[in-house]
């Protein structure tokens, strides 16, 4: 068996207020394999967006480990974290995240920016993603000129022009109509199904997670269900 | 790596033109100031230093001292009380290396058609020594002129353009108050002296012919004024003393009276004005590298701005995998940027100023590569000095928080 693209233990996560300390996720235990489609869910304030950011390495854990494709976090600093976001995770948000002053080719590019790419190999990778989720020719447009299941198309390439370990989406349907959501929904999956990448996926719409394979349901902290989502469909409706 | 990053500074000046432009404004005015008030500064240092040195160096001038009859005193000049002996005595003191006795007037001057009224100086040949003078074309009166009291005459720049125009002034015959004179030398251009006046708006004649035949004088041997150039800086001190002793004692001055003579330095005249012009152009450059900073401010004030603005970019930047330092490049860059177009251009409105403030009003101004090398470094200096704190506190945000700035 392959060494699991994401594995943690007792993740432990508590925020400082001026109350106390906050706990937000009170352990957490999971691995995910190469090639999984995960969807996690959760009301809000279980702890899900808290998980999401830790596995991006936008964020660390107060007490447990992550292994992200071999590489412990645990004691990393800022910018070998900044290299593990750029080599090994692709990130699609909610809100596109695009830069909007420059054109699609150049957001695509980016993240090969900070890889230290050379130029002309830059834009090659870039217009090849871009063709890639079918916008080869809008490769000058500025992000504010394409529609919003465009713009999340975009941010997909830029995700993925980098060949990371692990996409992260967070919600990449919220600000979308449901006929779009859709549309964007069947690139993730072919991209799983397919291209054989590894998909994390958070969203709260039941409808959306059904696309994933395996679901990761959070409540209060912790993981209270974790398993196939068909079961757990068939059993919230039994 | 560094050109997108350029590019991306770019992109960012251009997405909001105006603000840039008012940035970059503080830094042009501040350049501006700078080499303006360098160049003001510089002029007038080296006109005082090619006023210095047009003068001779290590001079003295020995005036005439004040008349005082029945309780009314009239000024220094008037009285009548130095010759051409007194001259000749100082001229044998060890410390002195020239003398030069003087009588100067005001005459009018017909050559043809045209006339002209100017000072002329009854002198000795050696006035041209002691004032570091050269004849440019022609060649100076002697000794033997001055004793036969040939009527020749040395021209000034000036008087030559007002007399003959563009015609050779060369032994033509001028007339100094109904006198001819023959022309024999034209003195080189020596340009403005320390109290502004023009040095070459003047002609020289043997001093014996002056006396005699143009102005006439009280007696036969009194003179104005002697020039003295002792024989370097240290033997100034000792000149002084030595002459003072030397003119009390020949003119029985005892001792406690006023003497009837006036010694000045005028070296040290030009020293004081040198060091006062020096002052100034300090004080200049200072006042103006005032405003350099205030343009600095403004530059940090905006990238301070720009960095809250632009938070959530960052903090995308920073999800997909920019370092710390390349955030903090690229808003240093974006600073330095700005101070560099701003210095360049304040650079040229600087030099065009002063090229207009020269012209329109006559100031002298010098524009020196130092000037502009060190306009430029301040700049670049202030750009990576202000845009630093912006910069630091950009690529110091933490990624998720960064992302979620609304």
């Amino acid at each position: 068996m392959p060494a699991p693209v994401v594995f943690t233990e007792a993740l432990y996560k508590q925020y400082e207020t001026g109350a106390g300390a906050l706990p937000v996720l009170r352990g957490v235990d999971l691995t995910i394999q190469p090639g999984e489609f995960v969807a996690v869910m959760g009301p809000s304030g279980s702890g899900k967006s808290t998980f999401m950011n830790i596995l991006g390495c936008l964020d660390t854990p107060t007490s447990g480990r992550y292994v992200l494709d071999g590489n412990d976090t645990a004691r990393l600093a800022p910018d070998q974290l900044a290299r593990l976001r750029n080599r090994f995770i692709g990130f699609v948000f909610q809100g596109f995240n695009l830069l909007p002053r420059a054109n699609l080719l150049d957001n695509v590019a980016l993240p090969l920016v900070y890889a230290g790419v050379r130029k002309s190999q830059r834009e090659a990778r870039a217009q090849e993603m871009l063709a890639r989720v079918g916008l080869a020719r809008y490769a000058t447009h500025l992000p504010s000129q394409i529609s919003g299941g465009q713009q999340q198309r975009v941010a997909i390439a830029r995700a993925l022009i980098n060949r990371p370990s692990l996409l992260l989406a967070d919600e990449p349907t919220g600000n979308l109509d449901s006929r779009t959501s859709h549309e964007i929904m069947d690139v993730f999956s072919a991209l799983n199904r397919e291209g054989r990448i590894t998909i994390v996926l958070v969203t709260h719409e039941a409808d959306i997670a059904r696309v994933a394979t395996r679901l990761v349901n959070f409540v209060d902290g912790h993981v209270e269900y974790d398993g196939p989502t068909a079961d757990y469909f068939a059993g919230t409706l039994a | 790596m560094i050109f997108s990053m350029l590019r991306e500074a770019f992109r960012a000046m251009a997405a909001n033109r105006l603000r840039t432009f008012l940035t970059m404004l503080g830094m042009i005015i501040g350049v501006g100031a700078v080499i303006l008030m360098l160049a003001i500064g510089q002029g007038a240092q080296t006109q005082v230093q090619q006023a210095i040195a047009s003068m001779g160096s290590n001079l003295f001038i020995v005036l005439t001292g004040y008349i005082s009859a029945a309780g009314v005193r009239l000024g220094s000049g008037q009285a009548v009380s130095l010759t051409i002996s007194d001259a000749r005595a100082i001229g044998e003191l060890s410390s002195v290396a020239a003398v030069a006795p003087a009588q100067p007037g005001s005459a009018q001057l017909v050559y043809g058609a045209n006339n002209w009224a100017t000072q002329v100086y009854g002198t000795t040949p050696s006035y041209l020594d002691v004032r570091d003078w050269r004849v440019a074309r022609g060649y100076a009166f002697s000794e033997n002129d001055v004793r036969s009291m040939a009527r020749v005459a040395l021209l000034g720049q000036t008087v030559i353009r007002q007399l003959f125009g563009e015609e050779d002034p060369l032994n033509k015959v001028i007339r100094i108050k109904n006198n001819p004179f023959t022309v024999i030398g034209v003195l080189e251009a020596k340009g403005q002296s320390l109290d502004g006046r023009d040095q070459d708006d003047q002609v020289i004649i043997p001093l014996s012919t002056a006396q005699r035949k143009v102005f006439g004088a009280q007696f036969p041997q009194s003179v104005r004024f002697i020039m003295v150039q002792a024989k370097s800086e240290e033997a100034m001190a000792p000149a002084e003393k030595a002459m003072d002793a030397l003119l009390r004692e020949r003119h029985r001055i005892q001792p406690g009276m006023d003497p009837d003579f006036t010694i000045r330095n005028l070296s040290a005249v030009a020293e004081v004005q040198a060091a006062s012009t020096r002052v100034m152009s300090i004080m200049l450059g200072a006042i103006a590298s005032v405003s350099l900073v205030v343009g600095g401010i403004g530059i940090m004030n905006i990238m301070l701005v720009s960095v809250t603005e632009r938070t959530r970019e960052i903090g995308i930047r920073m999800a997909i995998g920019a370092r710390r330092r390349d955030i903090l490049l690229q808003f240093l860059l974006e600073a330095v940027i700005v101070s560099i177009i701003g210095c360049l251009i304040g650079v040229l409105l600087g030099v065009s100023i002063a090229a207009l403030v020269a012209n329109v009003s006559g100031t002298f101004v010098v524009v020196t590569a130092a000037s502009l090398v060190l306009a430029f470094a301040v700049a670049a200096g202030v750009g990576v000095f202000f845009g630093f704190y912006p910069a630091r506190k950009a690529a110091a945000l933490k990624p998720i928080e960064a992302l979620r700035f609304q």
